[in-house]
């Protein structure tokens, strides 16, 4: 499978792009970040509280394979719909500092959709432990052809 | 220095990553590596550029032809590093699409 989600963060800097092409109208895709069931079922998180507009905040929570509860919140700057949400991220209780998280959705066509997350971390050095969370957590990587190589050059 | 913070942009390309999975079974030539493609050599030559400075791809001269192989520490270092987390957001957006594609045939 192509890899559809791509992700850019250059080295020494305390930012990173996140960007997804989607086979769903943009309102659709924009729906998905607003109704907290639908969120729930893709992040993989409870919705504590989601409140979509400027000013407003919202609280999820994760429970990890060990019955450990991990939060997570923050506070919505800019709410416009089908286009842009501006957003802090905070994990509860963790030494990674506050993100800034600015979310475009743009149309390509009536029936595919581009999603753009710029995540600015307080430092480069909060920004690579964020990222290496999930390499730390062990969590399974996908064998597609590139990591399958990598895998047999070890 | 200047070219290595481009290197998550090297490997974000679909031709290069086709590059690199090409060169990574064997040592190439530049035309043999183009010859592998539809595009111009041009463009080729320009992706094999990329991924040189950014020290994925490693040059050998082996008579009067250039090789090119792959830099499996330089590989294993960029991939292993942002791959679990490019794969997190790669899942979560998969099932995305796949709820909200229900959610529209629902309707």
């Amino acid at each position: 499978m192509e890899r559809k989600t791509k992700v850019n963060a250059e080295e020494g800097k305390q930012d990173l792009v996140i960007v997804r092409e989607f086979d769903l109208p943009v309102d659709l895709l924009f729906k998905a970040y607003v109704e907290a069931d639908i969120v729930e079922q893709w992040m993989g998180t409870k919705v504590l509280k989601l409140e979509n507009k400027k000013h407003g905040s919202f609280q999820f929570e994760t429970t990890d394979p060990h019955g450990n509860k991990h939060r997570f919140n923050g506070v919505i700057h800019d709410f416009t719909p089908n286009q842009k949400i501006t957003r802090t991220f905070e994990f509860e209780k963790m030494p990674f500092g506050v993100q800034l998280e600015t979310l475009e959705f743009e149309k390509l066509s009536d029936d595919t959709s581009k999603l753009n997350m710029h995540v600015i971390y307080e430092s480069v050095a909060h920004r690579d432990q964020v990222l290496k969370m999930p390499f730390a957590q062990g969590i399974n990587m996908a064998h597609n052809r590139l990591q399958d190589i990598i895998t047999k050059l070890k | 220095m200047e070219t290595r913070r481009d290197i998550f942009q090297a490997i974000a390309d679909p031709t290069r990553r086709a590059i690199l999975t090409l060169v990574a079974l064997q040592a190439m030539t530049p035309g043999a590596i183009a010859g592998s493609f539809d595009s111009s050599r041009q463009t080729i030559s320009k992706h094999i550029q990329i991924l040189t400075e950014c020290r994925l791809l490693e040059q050998e001269l082996s008579g009067r032809e250039i090789y090119y192989h792959i830099n499996a520490k330089k590989m294993k270092e960029v991939a292993d590093f942002i791959e679990p987390f490019r794969k997190l957001w790669d899942d979560r957006f998969n099932k995305l699409e796949s709820i909200m594609k229900k959610y529209k045939s629902k309707k």
